[in-house]
C-alpha cells in the first residue's frame, strides 16, 4: 500500500490481537486512514480473532472459523498491509525502523506495540525437552493453535490435568472435559480464582465444579512432571502424587514487555505509557496487555478497548485532549456455566465499610457487596447476577446507592430492567409523557444514535417530566452493548457552550459577561441557541445579581410574564400565601379578581394556595395590582412555597411552631432563584402532616428542636430527605436552610432538582460542608444568600410597570385591507 | 377565506406593522384574516415567519424561545426551523412565510389562495 509518493505518516502495529486490532479499528474510524499507511504485523498466522472465545473452541461450542473478527481481506479492503507470520524483534530507536524474523527492515513515523503477553511457566522439573520446548502433552492455553494442538492430544488421553485454578485454568477444564477425559485442576492457594473471588465465594464454586465430575486439588505445589517418554503424572511437593497423561499449564501470564526493554524503552513488567499510552519514546505507543499504566497491567480486554480509544483518540489528532485514567475492574464471566459478576475489592480492608451479603449455598448463589462512604468499592455476585448490570455500572461510575440495602441485592417490587430489556417486548411504552416504545429507542440506537442525548434528541424519550430518563439511559446503553459513546455534551451546563458549570462560571466572571448574548458572543462564535438560554440566564443572575443585565428573550414565556403558560394559551395566577394562611379580607381580594378577570377555575392546589387559573396574557398586571399580593411564583425556577401544618398554635400534639416557622422561611427565601423549583415544608411534630420530609427542604419539629432534611421528593420520583442536622430554634433552621440554598444554588446543574443534587454530592459530603464547615465556606455561603435575599424583587411589580412594551402585549390584529398591498 | 380557484402560487405582499411591536429576541402572533402567523425578530436584524399555531397539540409558537435557527414550542419544547417550519425533533412541520423588513416595517409574503 506504501508507495514513494504516499504522503501518508508510516504507521506499524506490532501485534495483531484483540488490542493491535482493535486500535487500528478505532483509528480508522476517526479518519486515520488518510493520515497513515498502516501496516500490521502478526506472529500468528491469522487474521484477528477473539481470544475470549478460546474456551468455547477448545469445548467444541464453537468452530474457530466463528471467532474471527477480523478475516485478512478486512485489511486488504481498509488498505492496511498485513504480514502474517512475522514477528518483530528488533526496534532500531535513532533509525526509526524495525527488523523482522522475515529478514527484512521496516520504517516507521509512529510504532505501536500490542504485543500482549505470553503464559507463564512455573519451575517444575521435567517440564521441557533440553532443547527448551515444553515436552509432548505439556500445553499451554493462550492462541488459536493451543486450542487445535490440546484438543487432539486430547484424543488420545485419559487424564488431563490442569495447573491453575484460576479463570484461565477453570476454563481449560471445562474445555477438557467435552474431550472425554478425566479432569483435575490443580491449584496452589486455598481457594479457587482468588483474584476474583473470596473463600466463601471460591468453595461454592469448587463445589459446583466438583459436582461437574471435575477433581479440584488445593494448596498443591507441583515439583515435577512423571514419565520418561510419555508424561504419566504429577509429583507435588507434600510428597504426594497424581496420574496423568496430559497437563495444561495456566499458571498467569507475563507480559511480551521484552521488546521494549530490550531496545530501551522504560520497562517494569510491562511497557510503561502515560496517559496517552505513549513509551518513554514520544513515536512509540504501548497498548494491551503489554502495556503498564499508572503501575498496572491489565489481564481483561474492557481495559484494552478503552486505551485503544484514547490511543486512536491521541494519534490522529481527533481529541487531544484525550486521556486514559485506568479501568475499575468488573467482570462479568461465566466459568464452567456458573454466572459470575467480580469488581473492585472483593474484601473489605477496612472497618469504615459496611459488608452486605447473602449465602444460599445449596443453590449456589452469593452475593456480597463492599460499600464505602455509601458507594460500592467492589463485590461479587455468583448464581444469580440479575442486578449484576446495575451494581457494575454504580461501581464503575461511582452512583451513590440507596440506603436500601435489600434492593441491591434482590429485585424487590418491580423486576429489574437489566434482567428484562432482553425480553421485554418492543411495544412496551419507555417514555410515558411522549409515548415512545423500547423499540423505537432500539431502533434509533441502531440508525447510529449511540449517546443518551443524541437518543433522547432523536425520539423525544425523556424529555417529558424527565423520570424515565434513567430507563432511557439503561436502555440506550443495553442497546449499544457496551459501544456507548461519552457524550462530552452531558457534562456541559447548557447544550451550546462545551464547558461545565464550574469552567463557565470562571469564564463568565474572568471576561465580565453580564448578559446571555455576551456570553454567546465570547464563547459560542456569536451562534445563539435556544436550549441554552434560559440555563444562561439562571446562571448569570446568580452570579451577578443586580449587575446582571437582563435580556427577556433569554426567558421562557413564563419567566418573562411572571405567569404558567396553559395549554391554551392563557396563563395561571398563584399568589403568595405564606405559609397557607390567610385572612378574609385576602379571600374576598382573590374572589374580587376571579371574577373581573374571568379566571376559567379557582382552585386550591396542592401547595396550600390558591390558583386562578385562565387568565389573559393582556390582563395579568391588572389582576395582580388588584389582588395586592405578591406573586407565588409557581411559574418559575425559584422557592416556591412553605407549606406548613398548624402545629403548636392549635395541634394537641404540637411540638414546635410550625406555623410560624414556615411563614418566617416563606419571608425570608420568596422568590430566590435556583437550578429547578425548591418546595418547602415545616412540622409541627413527627406525625409530619405538612409532609416536610419529601420536600426539597424540610423541617419538622422534635422534642427541644428541629430536625432539617433535604433533597427529599415525592413528584415524579419519591425520595425521603436527609436529615442534614438537628438544631435548637428557628433562626438556626433559617440560617442552615439558606446556607443549602446558596449552596445548590451554586453547584447544581441546570434543571437539577435537589432530590438528584444531594444524592449526587451525598448527605456525608453535604453534612462536612455545610454543618462542619470542613472547607471553610460557610461565612461566605451565608453572606451570599443574605444578599440574594436583599435583592429580591417582587415581579408582579412589573405589573405597574412593563419591562417592555411587548411584555403583556396579546397577538395584533392586522387590517387587511389597510395592510394588503399586491405585489 | 378567498376562492379556492386562484392560483395557489400567486402571493401578496402584506405590511403587518412596525418592527418595534416584537421584542428584540423574541416572537409575536399576527392575525391576518383567519391565518395567524408568528414572527420573529432576530437579534441580527433579521426576521422569520410561521404558522403561529404548532402542529402538536396547538402551542403559541409565538411565545416560544428561538436562537441558533430554531424555535421551541413552550407547550412540550418541539423544535421548528425558522427558515422554512421543518420539524427538528419531530416529524411534524408547519407553514413558513418569506419576511422581510423596509425601514422599520414588517412585510410578509402570503400566497393568496388561503
Ligand atoms: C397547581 C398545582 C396542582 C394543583 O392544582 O394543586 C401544580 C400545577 C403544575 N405543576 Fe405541580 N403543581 C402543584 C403542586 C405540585 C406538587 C405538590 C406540592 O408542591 O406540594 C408536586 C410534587 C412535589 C414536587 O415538586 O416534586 C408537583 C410536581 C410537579 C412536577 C414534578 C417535579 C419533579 O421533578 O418531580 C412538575 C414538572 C416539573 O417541574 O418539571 C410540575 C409542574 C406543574 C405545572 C407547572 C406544569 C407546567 O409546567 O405547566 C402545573 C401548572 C398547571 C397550570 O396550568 O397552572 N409539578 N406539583 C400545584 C401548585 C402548587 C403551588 O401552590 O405552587
Ligand atoms: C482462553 C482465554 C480466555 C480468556 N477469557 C477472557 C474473558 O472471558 N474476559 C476477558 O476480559 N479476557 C479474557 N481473556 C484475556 C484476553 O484475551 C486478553 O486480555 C487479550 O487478548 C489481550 O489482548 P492483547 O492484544 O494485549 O494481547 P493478545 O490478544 O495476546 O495479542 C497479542 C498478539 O501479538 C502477537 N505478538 C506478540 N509478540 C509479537 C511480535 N514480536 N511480533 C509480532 N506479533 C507479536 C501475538 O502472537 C498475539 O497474536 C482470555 C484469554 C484467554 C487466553
Ligand atoms: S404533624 Fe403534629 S403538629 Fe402537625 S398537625 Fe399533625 S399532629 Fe399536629
Ligand atoms: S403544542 Fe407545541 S410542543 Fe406541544
Amino acid at each position: 500500500m506504501v508507495s514513494a509518493n504516499d504522503s501518508r505518516q508510516k504507521l506499524i502495529v506490532i501485534g495483531n490481537g484483540m488490542a493491535g486490532a482493535r486500535t487500528v479499528e478505532e483509528i480508522l474510524a476517526r479518519g486515520g486512514g488518510e493520515q497513515f499507511a498502516i501496516t500490521v504485523f502478526s506472529e500468528e498466522p491469522y487474521g484477528n480473532y477473539n481470544r475470549i472465545l478460546l474456551s468455547n473452541v477448545l469445548c467444541g461450542a464453537q468452530d474457530p472459523s466463528q471467532i474471527f473478527l477480523n478475516p485478512p481481506e478486512w485489511y486488504e479492503e481498509q488498505g492496511i498491509t498485513l504480514r502474517l507470520g512475522v514477528r518483530a524483534d528488533v526496534i532500531a530507536r535513532p533509525h526509526k525502523a524495525i527488523h523482522c524474523d522475515d529478514g527484512n527492515w521496516y520504517s516507521y513515523d509512529k510504532l505501536i506495540i500490542a504485543t500482549g503477553s505470553r503464559p507463564t511457566i512455573p519451575p517444575i522439573a521435567a517440564l521441557r525437552k533440553p532443547t527448551g520446548e515444553l515436552r509432548p502433552g505439556i500445553f499451554v492455553f493462550r492462541t488459536l493453535d493451543d486450542c487445535r494442538r490440546i484438543a487432539e492430544y486430547a484424543a488420545n488421553c485419559r487424564h488431563a490435568a490442569v495447573i491453575g485454578g484460576g479463570l484461565l485454568g477453570l476454563e481449560a477444564a471445562r474445555g477438557l472435559l467435552t474431550q472425554k477425559v478425566e479432569v483435575s485442576v490443580i491449584h496452589l492457594l486455598d481457594h479457587l480464582m482468588e483474584q476474583q473471588l473470596d473463600p466463601v465465594a471460591g468453595a461454592l464454586l469448587k463445589r459446583t465444579i466438583e459436582a461437574m465430575g471435575i477433581k479440584v486439588y488445593l494448596k498443591k505445589l507441583t515439583k515435577a512432571v512423571l514419565g520418561d517418554n510419555r508424561v504419566t503424572g504429577l509429583a507435588f511437593e507434600d510428597g504426594s502424587s497424581l496420574e496423568c497423561d496430559m497437563v495444561v499449564i495456566a499458571t498467569g501470564i507475563t507480559p511480551n514487555a521484552e521488546i521494549g526493554s530490550r531496545w530501551g524503552l522504560t520497562t517494569e513488567r510491562g511497557i510503561v505509557v502515560d496517559d496517552q499510552l505513549r513509551t518513554s519514546d514520544p513515536d512509540i505507543y504501548a497498548v494491551g496487555e503489554c502495556a503498564q499504566h499508572r503501575g498496572r497491567v491489565y489481564g481483561l480486554v474492557a481495559p484494552l478497548w478503552e486505551q485503544a480509544k484514547v490511543l486512536a483518540d491521541h494519534i490522529t489528532g481527533s481529541n487531544p485532549a484525550a486521556a486514559y485514567q485506568g479501568s475499575k475492574l468488573a467482570t462479568k464471566l461465566k466459568v464452567m456455566g456458573v454466572e459470575l459478576v467480580s469488581m473492585g475489592a472483593i474484601t473489605p480492608d477496612g472497618e469504615h465499610e459496611d459488608v452486605v451479603q447473602f449465602l444460599e449455598a445449596r443453590r449456589g448463589i452469593y452475593k456480597k457487596l463492599i460499600i464505602r462512604d455509601g458507594r460500592l468499592a467492589g463485590g461479587i455476585l455468583m448464581g444469580d447476577i440479575g442486578k449484576g448490570a446495575y451494581l457494575m455500572q454504580a461501581y464503575d461510575r461511582g452512583i451513590r446507592l440507596p440506603d436500601e440495602r435489600l434492593s441491591l441485592l434482590f429485585e424487590t417490587g418491580a423486576p429489574s430492567v437489566q434482567v428484562t430489556f432482553e425480553e421485554m417486548p418492543d411495544s412496551v411504552q419507555i417514555c410515558n409523557c411522549n409515548g415512545v416504545n423500547k423499540g423505537a429507542i432500539v431502533a434509533s440506537v441502531a440508525a447510529g444514535h449511540r449517546s443518551l442525548r443524541a437518543v433522547m434528541e432523536n425520539t423525544r424519550a425523556g424529555t417529558g417530566c424527565g423520570s424515565c430518563k434513567g430507563l432511557v439511559d439503561e436502555l440506550v446503553r443495553w442497546a449499544c452493548q457496551g459501544e456507548i459513546v461519552d457524550d462530552p455534551a452531558l457534562h456541559y451546563y447548557v447544550p451550546g457552550i462545551p464547558l461545565t458549570k464550574p469552567e463557565l462560571t470562571k469564564k463568565i466572571r474572568e471576561l465580565g459577561l453580564k448578559s446571555v448574548s455576551a456570553v454567546f458572543d465570547a464563547l459560542a462564535d456569536g451562534r445563539d441557541d435556544a436550549q441554552s438560554k434560559p440555563g444562561l440566564a439562571s446562571l448569570l443572575r446568580t452570579i451577578w445579581g443586580a449587575d446582571y443585565v437582563d435580556e427577556r428573550d433569554a426567558r421562557f414565556v413564563n419567566d418573562r410574564v411572571h405567569a404558567n403558560i396553559q395549554n391554551d394559551g392563557t396563563f395561571s395566577v398563584v399568589p403568595r400565601i405564606y405559609g397557607g394562611v390567610t385572612s378574609p379580607a385576602e379571600l374576598r381580594r382573590i374572589a374580587d379578581v376571579a371574577e373581573r378577570y374571568h379566571a376559567r377555575m379557582v382552585k386550591i392546589t396542592g401547595g396550600q394556595r390558591i390558583d386562578l387559573l385562565g387568565i389573559r396574557k393582556a390582563d395579568l398586571p391588572a389582576a395582580w395590582r388588584d389582588l395586592g399580593m405578591p406573586s407565588g411564583h409557581a411559574y418559575t425556577k425559584a422557592f416556591r412555597t412553605c407549606k406548613t401544618c398548624v402545629g403548636t398554635d392549635f395541634c394537641r400534639y404540637g411540638l414546635g411552631d410550625s406555623t410560624k416557622l414556615g411563614i418566617a422561611i416563606e419571608k425570608r427565601f420568596q422568590g430566590i432563584e435556583a437550578p429547578h423549583k425548591m418546595k418547602l415544608a415545616v412540622s409541627g411534630c413527627p406525625r409530619n402532616c405538612a409532609e416536610a420530609t419529601v420536600k426539597d427542604l424540610g423541617a419538622v419539629a422534635v422534642e427541644n428542636g428541629w430536625q432539617v432534611y433535604i433533597g427529599g421528593a415525592a413528584g415524579s420520583v419519591v425520595r425521603a430527605g436527609d436529615l442534614l442536622a438537628t438544631v435548637k430554634t428557628h433562626q438556626e433552621v433559617i440560617t442552615l436552610m439558606g446556607r443549602f440554598m446558596q449552596y445548590y444554588r451554586e453547584n447544581a446543574r441546570y434543571a437539577e432538582r435537589t432530590y438528584r443534587f444531594v444524592e449526587r454530592i451525598g448527605i456525608e459530603r453535604l453534612k462536612a460542608i455545610l454543618v462542619e464547615d470542613c472547607d471553610g465556606q460557610i461565612t461566605r455561603l451565608d453572606q451570599e444568600i443574605e444578599s440574594a435575599v436583599a435583592a429580591y424583587r417582587d415581579p408582579w411589580t412589573e405589573g405597574c410597570q412593563a419591562y417592555e412594551s411587548t411584555q403583556f402585549a396579546e397577538p395584533v390584529t392586522v387590517n387587511e385591507e389597510a395592510a394588503g398591498s399586491s405585489v | 377565506m378567498l376562492c379556492v380557484d386562484l392560483p395557489m402560487k400567486e402571493t401578496t405582499q402584506v405590511l403587518v406593522g412596525s418592527l418595534d411591536q416584537i421584542g428584540l429576541g423574541q416572537g409575536r402572533c399576527f392575525v391576518i384574516g383567519t391565518r395567524k402567523v408568528a414572527v420573529f425578530r432576530l437579534r441580527n436584524g433579521e426576521v422569520c415567519a410561521l404558522d403561529a399555531c404548532c402542529p402538536h397539540r396547538a402551542g403559541p409558537l409565538a411565545e416560544g424561545i428561538i436562537g441558533g435557527g430554531i424555535v421551541i414550542c413552550p407547550l412540550h419544547g418541539y423544535k421548528f426551523s425558522l427558515a422554512d417550519g421543518r420539524g427538528l425533533d419531530n416529524d411534524l412541520a408547519v407553514s413558513s412565510y418569506q419576511a422581510e423588513v423596509h425601514e422599520g416595517m414588517i412585510f410578509l409574503r402570503l400566497s393568496r389562495a388561503d
